[in-house]
């Protein structure tokens, strides 16, 4: 019996929500009292690979098949399934990410494993049981999910468990399972990367902004803001709608549902289906300059005024501050 | 080209989330309930394509079937209902995939995930038990010599794929534009095929114990829009965020 977990990486790298899965599994592992492997799928570094025990894996698997170099979920699901035969894992680790969620349920349909997805604490383990709350109703509720099969899935949404420091000495085997022929029909043409800006569901900080900003034209004050923060951007529904914004910026019960440190909203209303999707941020700060804005009744931190004068200052401010 | 969109019925999006019998329930007192957002993007998809042939398919209960008619009213050409509670999303892909085995399909479109569950589950379990590929999070979908052209949202990007036929996907934003029924539509739905079939068993691996709604958060702080030092200060020294 042992817990796996699986880490993802970028280009060779991992993410700091590879970390997060590993902390979790390791917390997990000492429940049980066993042991904790890594399975890393693609082309790592061995000393890449190792720093996976300094969060707590006993042993690494890595595998680099060059059919495995692009991320097609049907082929990881298989190789997931693998390992986890191979270690005889009774709880299987993965991050709630956006390929993690086209993996987990894959996973646990070959295991006939129960899935917990979107967990946010570390669950209660009594005998073979293990309970956990998750959100439900895009974060307008918890619920408590009991897994009763004797395998049992867990995705973790990025940001929300704490990375845990617990060095260990780790083992790096290489790890070669059989690939099913049928497991590549989906083939990766291209990937067009948005550089050097931070991704939304793994940012600690976010800087969204709303209809109050009037215009396409107007949005560079707000990757100035996010750019000293080191932020990623987001924004509401109507202006991705109005096509002001990509898709992919959109946050809220029909967009992405964040969970940063800090949540900056700048002209936004903070209408219910927007709430959903940011309200399990730690801290929001709201510029509005609508004193009525319903924003203001989940935030932290608000400012009355106009974002056109404010949200410079703002960076300026933190320009200084910062230096 | 026959497409099988998955419909799910959720609460719609201004729907205060309670709970009932000590937490143990959800209180669907006074809840109105729409097609899930992404499913009707499915669906909007779907009868975009020419010659495509459209089944949709719910598993529910027969409060249900207000949104398969007006599936059917937007364009499907019949609609089946799995006359079952939806306990959860293994529950539910087995039900459709169990559908899908005994009635082929090239393609099987359903929304990324449900606002209700969110768990955006069904579509590659559905994927997993037929042994199809999938993809979670499509933006774009184009047909193209028997193969599906796809540009899925990843981390900090996109990607573009190319599939083999069967497939599952997830439809995201983008993908189409949701269509409203016209009146043609509405008065065709009436006559058209909604059929009901029974479920199969399926173990249970998990059931939900119970629910809770958020802390409310403590009240506002304002800061003064010519203070904005306090504000860094704040952030800094109080909440440890920056
Ligand atoms: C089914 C459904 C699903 C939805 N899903 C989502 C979702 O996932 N995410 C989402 O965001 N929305 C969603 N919506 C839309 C939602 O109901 C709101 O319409 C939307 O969030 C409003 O966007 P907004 O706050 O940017 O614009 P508005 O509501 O127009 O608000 C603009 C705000 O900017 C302020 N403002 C104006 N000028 C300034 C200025 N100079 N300085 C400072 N402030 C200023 C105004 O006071 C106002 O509060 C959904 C709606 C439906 C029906
Ligand atoms: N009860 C259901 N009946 C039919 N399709 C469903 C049902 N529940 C979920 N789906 C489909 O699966 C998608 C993802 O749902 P979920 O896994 O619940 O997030 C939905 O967008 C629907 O397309």
């Amino acid at each position: 019996m042992s817990v796996l977990v699986y880490t993802e990486h970028r280009e060779g790298v991992f993410s700091k929500t590879a970390f997060e899965a590993v902390s979790y599994g390791k917390a997990l592992a000492e429940q049980l009292n066993t042991n904790l492997t890594a399975l890393s799928i693609g082309n790592v570094e061995e000393s890449e690979l190792k720093k996976l025990g300094q969060y707590g894996a006993d042993k690494v698997l890595t595998t680099s098949h060059e059919k495995l170099s692009d991320f097609v979920n049907q082929a990881y699901a298989a190789v997931i399934y693998e390992a986890a035969k191979q270690e005889d894992a009774e709880y299987i680790v993965l991050s709630n990410s956006f390929s993690g969620k086209g993996l987990a349920p894959r996973v646990a349909t070959k295991l006939k494993a129960a899935l917990a997805d979107g967990v946010t604490e570390l669950g209660k383990i009594e005998g073979g049981t293990f309970s956990v709350k998750k959100s439900v109703f895009s974060n307008k509720a918890f619920a408590t999910d009991v897994l009763t099969s004797p395998i049992k899935v867990i995705s973790v949404v990025p940001n929300s468990i704490s990375i845990k420091e617990s060095l260990t000495d780790v083992d790096v085997e290489s790890f070669s399972p059989e690939l099913p022929e049928n497991a590549f029909s989906v083939l990766v043409k291209e990937v067009i990367r948005d550089t050097g800006k931070v991704s939304l569901p793994e940012a600690s900080i976010i800087v969204s902004a709303g209809r109050g900003l009037k215009g396409p034209e107007n949005w560079q004050m707000i990757e100035d803001l996010a750019e000293v923060l080191g932020a990623a951007t987001a924004c509401s529904k109507p202006v991705s709608d109005a096509g002001w914004r990509p898709h992919a910026e959109h946050v809220g019960q029909t967009g992405i549902a964040v969970s940063p440190d800090l949540y900056i909203a700048i002209g936004i209303s903070g209408a219910i289906q927007h709430l959903a999707g940011v309200s399990s941020s730690k801290v929001i700060v709201v510029i509005n300059k609508d004193p009525e804005a319903p924003f203001f009744k989940v935030a932290d931190y608000g400012i009355v005024g106009d974002a056109f004068e404010i949200v410079p200052k703002l960076t300026e401010a933190l320009k200084a501050f910062k230096s | 080209m026959k497409i099988l969109v998955c419909i799910s019925q959720v609460p719609d999006t201004t729907s205060k989330i309670r709970f009932i019998d000590d937490n143990k329930h959800f209180n669907t007192e006074g809840i109105q309930y729409i097609i899930n957002p992404y499913d009707e993007l499915a669906l909007s998809r779907a009868v975009e394509i020419e010659g495509a042939d459209i089944t949709v398919i719910n598993v529910g209960k027969a409060d249900t079937e207000a949104s398969l008619r007006k599936a059917l009213a937007v364009g499907a050409a019949k609609a089946i209902r799995v006359d079952a509670e939806p306990r959860d999303a293994w529950f539910v892909a087995h039900q459709i995939a169990e559908y899908v085995k005994n009635n082929p399909f090239d393609l099987i479109l359903c929304g990324k995930e449900s606002i209700d569950y969110n768990g955006a589950q069904v579509p590659a379990m559905i994927a997993g038990l037929l042994d199809f590929p999938s993809v979670s999070i499509c933006r774009k979908l184009d047909l193209e010599d028997g193969k599906a052209l796809i540009e899925q949202e990843i981390e900090g990007g996109k990607e573009v794929l190319s599939a083999d036929l069967p497939l599952v996907i997830g439809a995201a934003e983008g993908i189409a534009e949701v269509k409203i029924p016209n009146m043609r539509g509405i008065m065709s739905a009436r006559s058209k095929p909604l059929e009901t079939i029974e479920p199969i068993d399926v173990p249970q691996l998990s059931h939900i114990e119970s629910y809770e709604s958020p802390q409310p958060r403590e009240a506002v702080t304002l800061i003064e829009a010519n203070n904005l030092d306090e504000l860094i200060a704040q952030l800094h020294n109080k909440s440890k965020v920056i």
